[in-house]
């Protein structure tokens, strides 16, 4: 790990600026390539929502480890090792189906924390939550209306979001993983604590695939390892792809 | 004296138009939060984004600092203050009106419990209450595109936030 981050706090925000990148450059991959062109925009703008997110964020990150670093050193200098982002969003758009699931399972996952950080004791932290929770809210109905157009529409759509759902569910055990960073924060009121955010969660995913006629998958596969900056293998190709422009002309700007 | 030095540099700011709805002012908007001037004639300028990744932000913070030093004042700071969270509640009447002449259906009111003071989206070109939601978003973030029942035209709709 390059990152210096000796506050836990740092590492609690630079964790949930990982998340917002990451989902962002993801949907922006979706861009002049959606279904359809109502589509492409709405994924975009997102995406865009989220690296707003992810810029005050990572400011915050910097503040509190006192190394200053860059927004954009954050983004394009740091190694694959030192992304600290979930596994979850960094998985492969897939077809649309793979995508709705993604964005169903993280916005829910992402609105119950803003949610809760909103009563941070980190008065920064607060206001970007609270800003955010606005965003994120209109970010889990549009993937409940498309999850329940898929999950109730025809036999094929009803199978592709069966088989996404199928796919992302072990990835969601560690949303709710705690360590001595969530302990800590949890501790001195900075944030809410994960495991609680499980129950609101579970019956915000279950109503909505409940009402999409799909099932919530079984599964006893629970992957994890991003918080520590073990990610999976399509990780490091996104990666590559996102910093390749900024590490080639180190301090271009537009 | 300061007063008065205050309400002149702030109608100048307020002056400055979104480059993405350039009918709006960002007066208009309601995201000039505050302007202060301290006693080397140093000004402060507050100004909240719509939404945490509006591109238009970075263009706006640039253009109210020039509008400053056009007033005057060499020494600027625009402020990004993301608490309280910006609403379309603080949007003019007299933004809202242009924004429908422009073609935009303007968002909505809400009371104080937050419910929505008048529930149709009009058509901004028949006025007409009957319309649908095509698409949750539009050309930017803060827009949804609907399309009117009654004369078939598309609008954007700049949504409640």
């Amino acid at each position: 790990m390059t990152a210096v981050a000796v506050d836990p706090a740092a590492v609690y925000t630079l964790r949930h600026a990982d998340d917002c990148l990451v989902l962002s450059h993801r949907l922006a991959q979706w861009s002049s390539r959606a279904p359809s062109l109502e589509e492409d925009v709405a994924l975009t703008n997102i995406a865009l929502d989220l690296l707003g997110q992810a810029r005050a964020l990572y400011t915050r990150t910097s503040e509190l480890d006192g190394t200053g670093r860059s927004e954009d050193a954050h983004a394009f200098q740091r190694d694959e090792r030192d992304f600290v982002n979930c596994l979850l969003v960094e998985q492969e758009n897939g077809d649309f189906a793979v995508t709705v699931a993604r964005q169903l399972l993280f916005s829910t996952y992402q609105l119950e924390t803003w949610r809760a950080l909103g009563g941070s004791t980190d008065r920064q932290v607060a206001a970007i939550a609270a800003k955010a929770v606005k965003e994120v809210t209109y970010h889990l109905d549009h993937a409940t209306q498309w999850t329940l157009r898929l999950g109730d529409g025809t036999a094929e759509s009803h199978e592709r979001m069966r088989a996404a759902l199928e796919q992302l569910w072990p990835y969601t055990a560690e949303l709710f993983e705690t360590d001595a960073v969530t302990d800590d924060v949890v501790a001195r009121g900075v944030a809410g604590d994960p495991q609680r955010l499980r129950a609101a969660w579970d019956s915000s995913v279950d109503q909505v695939l409940r009402e999409a006629t799909l099932e919530r998958p079984s599964t006893s596969w629970t992957p994890t390892g991003g918080r520590r900056g073990l990610h999976t293998e399509c990780f490091g190709y996104m990666l590559a792809e996102m910093q390749h422009l900024h590490r080639a002309h180190p301090g271009a700007r537009w | 004296m300061v007063t008065i030095a205050v309400d002149r540099v702030r109608r100048a700011a307020g002056e400055v138009t979104d480059p993405e709805i350039p009918v709006l002012t960002i007066d208009d908007l309601g995201i000039l939060r505050d302007v202060r001037i301290d006693g080397s004639d140093h000004v402060d300028v507050d100004i909240s984004p719509t939404y945490s990744g509006c591109p238009a932000l970075e263009t706006i913070q640039a253009d109210v600092a020039q509008r400053v030093r056009d007033a005057g004042y060499e020494n600027v700071t625009v402020n990004v203050v993301l608490s309280p969270p910006w609403t379309t509640d603080w949007m003019s009447d007299a933004g809202r009106r242009k924004l429908r002449e422009y073609g935009i259906a303007p968002p909505r009111s809400r009371g104080a419990d937050m419910r929505l003071l008048q529930l149709a989206v009009e058509c901004p070109v028949c006025g007409a209450a009957h319309t649908n939601e095509v698409a949750h978003f539009a050309s930017t973030p803060c827009q949804a595109l609907r399309r009117c029942g009654s004369c078939s035209e598309p609008f954007q709709h700049f949504k409640e936030h």
